[in-house]
C-alpha cells in the first residue's frame, strides 16, 4: 500500500519531466524541419528563375523551330510570335511564365501542340513504373549484398560481390541494354528470344493480359537498370557498415550471445543506414527524371525520352517544364531525406 | 527465455521473407512467362490476322492534318485521307485520287475538279466536293488551320462546290502546281465541330473517320499507331488485316526487332546495319534511290529584299571561277565510295534521277568534272595565286581560309569536311569546319562561307525551286525568309515565273531543266550526291510491296499510299513473333527455375545458419 502511495506521486512527478524533453525535441524538430522546407522553397524559386533564363540561351529561333523549316509567310510568323507570347519584352515573358508556373500551367509545347503538363503526366507513370521498379530492386539488392559483403569483408564472397558490382557499375547502360536485347530478345544459339525488343506494350491487350504484357516488356529494361545501378548502393552500404564494424556496441551484442546474423541485422545495419538513406533519397529524386539512355534503347515512352526529344528540337516550353519538374523532384526528395534523418538518428537536427 | 523467443521470431520471419521473395519472383516470372496469355492470341493471329508492323523512330507531332508537319504524321495522313490527286508510283505523273478529272479554264485562273462518286467516309457518308471545299476554305480563313498546309492556298481566291461532284478553285494568278495539292481532304461533318484548330490533335476518339486505304483505330504517343484496312476503299481494300507503326527510338534495337520478326519493316539503315542484314535469310535489303540531294552551298553574299547586305561571306566566292574551281576539286566518286559506302549516287543536277520528268544532267562542255589541275588553273586565272608557303592569297593579301557550316549530328558532313580540308588544302586553300548542333543561326545571319545543304524533293519540284528565287529572300536583314542560300538571280527568277504559269507538263519540265542548268552554272549549289534510302523488310511476312518509283524505289515515306496499300502478306506465319509458343515453354521453365533457385537458396541459407539457431 505504502509502496503504491509513494509510487503514484512519483509517477505523476515523472510525467511532466518526461514530457519536457520530448516537447523540446518536437519544437526542435519543427524548427529544423521548417528550416529545411524554407531552404527547399528558396531552391525551387531559384530553379524557376534559372529555368527561364538558361533555356533562352539555347541558340535558334523558336518560331523557326515551330514551323519546322516549312515555307511560311511573314504574317504567319508574326501570328505565331503573338500566340506564344514571343513578341513581348523578355521581362514580361518572365513574369507571365512565373505566374503561370505557380498555378501549374507550364505552357504549350511548340512541336506537339499540347499543354506541357499533359505531356509530362502522360509519360510520368511510364517512367515511374520503370525506374520505380528498378529503384526498389537495386536498393534492396545493394543494401542486402553490401551489408553482407562488409560483414565478411575480405572473403571470397566480398571480393566477388564488389568486383561484380564495380564491373556492372562501370558498364554503359545503353551498351548493356543492347547486349541484353540481342541475347534475350532476339536470341543467340540455344537461347531463344524471350522478351520483346522494345516498347512498353504490344497494344490491344486489356485487363490482366495487359498487366502481364507490360511486365513482360518491363523485364529487360529493369534488369539493365538494376545491374548498372545496384553497385553504387552496394558500395555505400558496405563502407558505411565497415565503419561500424569495430564499434563496442557490437562486441556487447555478441557478448550477450546473439547470433551473428542478428547482430548484423539488428545492431550494425540500422546504425550504418544513414549514408545509405541519403543515397536512396537522391536516387529516388532521380527516378522521376527517367533514364534517357535506357529509355532510348528500349524505346520506353517515358520522361527521359521526352526530354531528349524536346532538347533536340529545341521545344522551349517542354524543356523548361521538364527541367522545372525534374529539379523540383530532386529538391523535394532531398528535403524529405533531411526530414527523415532526425527520425533515424536523433543526433541530427538538435 | 529470451533465446527461444527470438528463435520463434526468426522462424516467423523466414516464411514471410520467403513469401515476399516469392512474390517478387512471381513478378519476374510473370515477366518471363507473359506470353502465357498473349501467346494464344498471337497464335490465333498467326492463323488468321496478318499484321504488318513498321518500325518508326520519329514521334508523331499531331494527327490533325491541319497541324502535322513531320514525315511520320503526314505519311499516316496519306493512309487516312484521300488527296484530290495522287502521283503514279511508276513515274510520279498525276493520277486520280478523290478527283477523277481536273482541268484549267482558258484564262488559266479557274481549275475544276470532278470528284469521284465511289468514295465513302468510314462512317458511311458520301465524300463529296463539299468536303474538299470546306477543307480549303477552312485553311484560307482560319490561321490555325493553315499551320501545316497554308502555303498551298495562298494563291487561292475562292473555292466553291457547285455540286457534290464539282470543286471549283479560283486563283489569284496562274499556278501550274494544281495537280500537286498535297492536302488531306477531311470530312466536313466531323471537323466542323472542332472549335480550336490550334489545339485539336485528332487523337482522342477512335476509329477516326476517313476515306483512305486505312482507318486509324488506336494511337498511343511514342508507343504505336494502329490502322485497320478500309474495306470500302474505292481502289480496293489493303491485303493485310492490320498496319502497326511501332516505336523504336534506337536504330540497332529496331534492327534486332526485324531480325527477330517482331517488326516487318525497318528504314533509315546505316551502311553497317545494311551489310549485316544482307546476309540473313528471309530479309530483303532495299537500297533505293533517294529523294534527297546533298550539296555544298556557297554564300553568294547574304542580302535582304530591301537591298541591304549582311553576313560576312568570303568575297572571293563571288567570283564564279573560284566556285567552279572548288567544285572541280571535290572527288565525288570518293565521297560516294568512302563516305556513303556505296549507298548513294554521284550528284550533278539539282533534282535527283528518280524524278525522271525533271532530272537534268549537264552537257559535255558544261560539266564540272573532278580535275584538281584545272581547278588550280582557274584559281590562278581569277588572281588568287599561291604565296611562298603554298597558300593562296585573297585580294586582301591574307591566305584564304573558308568556314564550312556543318551539322554536328551528321557524320557525313564531318567526313566530307575532312576530305575537303585535304583536297582544297592541296589547292592552297584552308578550311575550317564549323560543326554545330544548330546551324540555323549563322546560316540565317549569313555568317558562313560554305555550308552542307540538302533537301527532300517532291514529285512537283516547285518548292525546292522557289527557295532560290529573289522573292524568298528575307524582307529585311532582321526577318527570316524562305530562301535556302540567299541566291538571287534574274535569269533564274524569270524562268521560275515562266514554269509556274506553264500548264503544259512537257513544256514546264523543259523550263525546269533550264533552271537547273542555270543553277549549275552559277555554282552556288554544288550537288555532290543523291543519298539512297536504305531499308529492309522480312520476306516471310511481306510477299510483295510496291516501291516508288516502281522499278527501283523506296517504301517508307512515299508520295502516296502505294507501299502499305499494295503490300501482300506472305503465306507462312503471321507478322508477330513466331517464337510465341517456345517463349511460353522456355518462359515457364525459366520462371520455375527462378522459384526453385530461390527455394534452394533459402534452404541452404537456413542450413548454413542452423548452427546459429540451435
Amino acid at each position: 500500500m505504502t509502496a503504491d502511495a509513494t509510487s503514484a506521486p512519483a509517477a505523476k512527478a515523472a510525467a511532466p519531466a518526461a514530457r519536457g524533453p520530448r516537447a523540446r525535441t518536437t519544437t526542435g524538430y519543427l524548427r529544423y524541419g521548417a528550416g529545411k522546407v524554407g531552404g527547399a522553397v528558396v531552391s525551387l524559386l531559384a530553379v524557376l528563375v534559372t529555368g527561364f533564363f538558361l533555356f533562352r540561351l539555347i541558340p535558334g529561333d523558336p518560331v523557326k523551330t515551330m514551323t519546322g523549316g516549312r515555307p511560311i509567310s511573314a504574317e504567319q510568323l508574326a501570328a505565331y510570335r503573338k500566340e506564344f507570347g514571343l513578341d513581348l519584352p523578355l521581362w514580361e515573358q518572365f513574369t507571365d511564365y512565373c505566374g503561370k508556373a505557380l498555378t501549374g500551367d507550364l505552357g504549350t509545347s511548340y512541336q506537339v501542340r499540347a499543354p506541357v503538363i499533359d505531356k509530362i503526366s502522360e509519360a510520368l507513370p511510364n517512367t515511374l513504373l520503370l525506374t520505380g521498379t528498378a529503384f526498389v530492386l537495386y536498393t534492396v539488392l545493394g543494401i542486402v549484398l553490401g551489408t553482407r559483403s562488409a560483414w565478411r569483408n575480405g572473403g571470397l564472397g566480398d571480393r566477388l560481390n564488389t568486383g561484380l558490382a564495380l564491373t556492372l557499375y562501370s558498364i554503359p547502360s545503353f551498351w548493356l541494354g543492347l547486349l541484353l536485347i540481342i541475347v534475350f530478345s532476339v536470341g543467340i544459339g540455344p537461347i531463344p528470344g524471350l522478351f520483346p525488343t522494345g516498347g512498353m506494350e504490344s497494344g490491344g491487350e486489356e485487363g490482366f493480359a495487359y498487366v502481364l504484357d507490360v511486365a513482360h516488356h518491363l523485364v529487360l529494361p529493369v534488369v539493365t537498370l538494376v545491374a548498372v545501378e545496384y553497385g553504387q548502393t552496394l558500395l555505400v552500404a558496405r563502407s558505411a557498415l565497415l565503419d561500424e564494424m569495430g564499434s563496442d556496441y557490437l562486441t556487447t551484442a555478441r557478448a550477450k550471445g546473439l547470433r551473428d546474423d542478428l547482430v548484423r541485422r539488428r545492431h550494425a545495419v540500422p546504425n550504418a543506414l544513414l549514408p545509405t538513406v541519403t543515397l536512396v533519397f537522391v536516387n529516388l529524386g532521380r527516378t522521376v527524371a527517367g533514364v534517357i539512355l535506357v529509355e532510348t534503347v528500349f524505346s520506353w515512352p517515358g520522361l527521359g525520352g521526352l526530354f531528349y526529344q524536346a532538347l533536340s528540337v529545341p521545344d522551349l516550353p517542354l524543356v523548361q517544364g521538364l527541367f522545372l519538374f525534374f529539379a523540383s523532384a530532386v529538391i523535394v526528395m532531398n528535403t524529405l531525406a533531411d526530414l527523415v534523418y532526425p527520425l533515424l538518428d536523433p543526433r541530427v537536427g538538435r | 527465455m529470451s533465446t527461444p523467443d527470438q528463435h520463434g521470431r526468426v522462424n516467423a520471419r523466414v516464411p514471410r521473407l520467403l513469401a515476399l521473395t516469392g512474390a517478387a519472383a512471381l513478378t519476374l516470372t510473370a515477366g518471363f512467362a507473359t506470353p502465357l496469355d498473349p501467346a494464344p492470341r498471337q497464335a490465333a493471329a498467326a492463323d488468321g490476322d496478318k499484321v504488318l508492323t513498321v518500325a518508326v523512330a520519329q514521334s508523331v507531332d499531331s494527327l490533325s492534318p491541319f497541324l502535322a508537319a513531320r514525315l511520320v504524321s503526314t505519311s499516316i495522313h496519306r493512309l487516312m485521307y484521300e488527296y484530290l490527286i495522287n502521283y503514279d508510283p511508276k513515274d510520279n505523273h498525276a493520277v486520280p485520287g478523290l478527283a477523277t478529272r481536273w482541268e484549267p479554264s482558258p484564262d488559266k485562273l479557274t481549275w475544276t475538279y470532278t470528284i469521284r462518286t465511289d468514295s465513302k467516309w468510314s462512317d458511311g457518308r458520301q465524300a463529296t466536293a463539299e468536303d474538299a471545299a470546306w477543307t480549303f476554305n477552312k485553311m484560307m480563313t482560319d490561321d490555325d488551320a493553315a499551320t501545316a498546309n497554308g502555303s498551298f492556298v495562298t494563291n487561292f481566291e475562292k473555292v466553291t462546290a457547285p455540286s457534290p461532284t464539282q470543286l471549283v478553285v479560283r486563283l489569284k494568278k496562274p499556278q501550274a502546281t494544281m495537280a500537286a495539292l498535297d492536302v488531306p481532304i477531311v470530312p466536313r461533318h466531323v471537323w466542323e465541330k472542332v472549335d480550336d484548330f490550334s489545339e485539336f490533335n485528332n487523337d482522342k476518339s477512335f476509329p477516326v473517320v476517313g476515306n483512305g486505304p486505312y482507318i486509324l483505330t488506336d494511337y498511343k504517343p511514342d508507343s504505336y499507331v494502329r490502322l485497320k484496312p478500309n474495306k470500302t476503299f474505292w481502289r480496293g481494300a489493303p491485303k493485310f488485316d492490320e498496319l502497326v507503326f511501332k516505336y523504336y527510338k534506337d536504330g540497332d534495337a529496331a534492327v534486332a526487332a526485324l531480325q527477330k520478326g517482331e517488326v516487318s519493316f525497318v528504314s533509315n539503315l546505316t551502311p553497317a546495319q545494311a551489310a549485316s542484314l544482307k546476309t540473313q535469310d528471309d530479309i530483303r535489303v532495299n537500297d533505293a534511290p533517294g529523294r534527297r540531294f546533298y550539296a555544298l552551298a556557297t554564300n553568294p553574299g547574304a542580302r535582304a529584299r530591301n537591298g541591304q547586305k549582311f553576313g560576312d561571306g568570303h568575297p572571293s566566292l563571288l567570283d564564279e571561277r573560284v566556285r567552279h574551281a572548288l567544285f572541280m576539286a571535290v572527288d565525288r566518286k570518293t565521297v560516294i565510295d568512302k563516305v556513303f559506302q556505296g549507298h548513294a549516287v554521284e550528284g550533278e543536277g539539282y533534282i535527283p534521277p528518280r524524278f525522271s520528268t525533271y532530272f537534268w544532267e549537264p552537257s559535255d562542255g558544261q560539266t564540272l568534272a573532278y580535275d584538281p589541275a584545272k581547278a588550280a588553273q582557274l584559281l590562278d586565272q581569277a588572281g588568287y595565286k599561291k604565296n611562298g608557303d603554298g597558300k593562296r592569297l585573297g585580294k586582301d593579301g591574307k591566305p584564304i581560309n573558308y568556314r564550312i557550316l556543318c551539322h554536328a549530328t551528321d557524320p557525313n558532313d564531318k567526313a566530307i569536311g575532312q576530305y575537303l580540308q585535304e583536297w582544297w588544302g592541296e589547292l592552297g586553300i584552308g578550311v575550317t569546319l564549323n560543326c554545330l548542333d544548330n546551324v540555323s543561326d549563322p546560316w540565317l545571319a549569313g555568317t558562313y562561307d560554305l555550308a552542307f545543304d540538302g533537301w527532300s524533293v517532291n514529285p512537283d519540284p516547285d518548292f525546292v525551286l522557289s527557295i532560290h528565287t529573289c522573292a524568298a529572300l528575307p524582307a529585311t536583314p532582321k526577318d527570316t525568309g524562305a530562301t535556302d542560300n540567299f541566291i538571287c538571280d534574274k535569269q533564274y527568277d524569270d524562268l521560275y515565273a515562266k514554269q509556274l504559269a506553264e500548264y503544259d507538263p512537257a513544256k514546264r519540265a523543259d523550263i525546269v531543266k533550264q533552271m537547273e542548268s542555270r543553277l549549275y552554272d552559277l555554282g552556288y549549289m554544288n550537288v555532290m550526291a543523291y543519298p539512297n534510302a536504305v531499308e529492309a523488310y522480312r520476306t516471310d511476312q511481306i510477299k510483295s510491296i510496291t516501291t516508288m518509283p516502281e522499278k527501283a524505289g523506296n517504301i517508307m515515306g512515299q508520295d502516296g499510299y502505294w507501299s502499305w496499300w499494295s503490300a501482300v502478306p506472305a503465306d507462312s506465319g503471321g507478322s508477330s513473333d513466331s517464337s510465341g509458343s517456345t517463349g511460353v515453354v522456355v518462359g515457364a521453365v525459366a520462371g520455375a527455375a527462378v522459384l526453385v533457385g530461390a527455394g534452394v537458396f533459402f534452404a541452404l541459407r537456413r542450413r548454413a545458419t542452423a548452427e546459429d539457431r540451435e
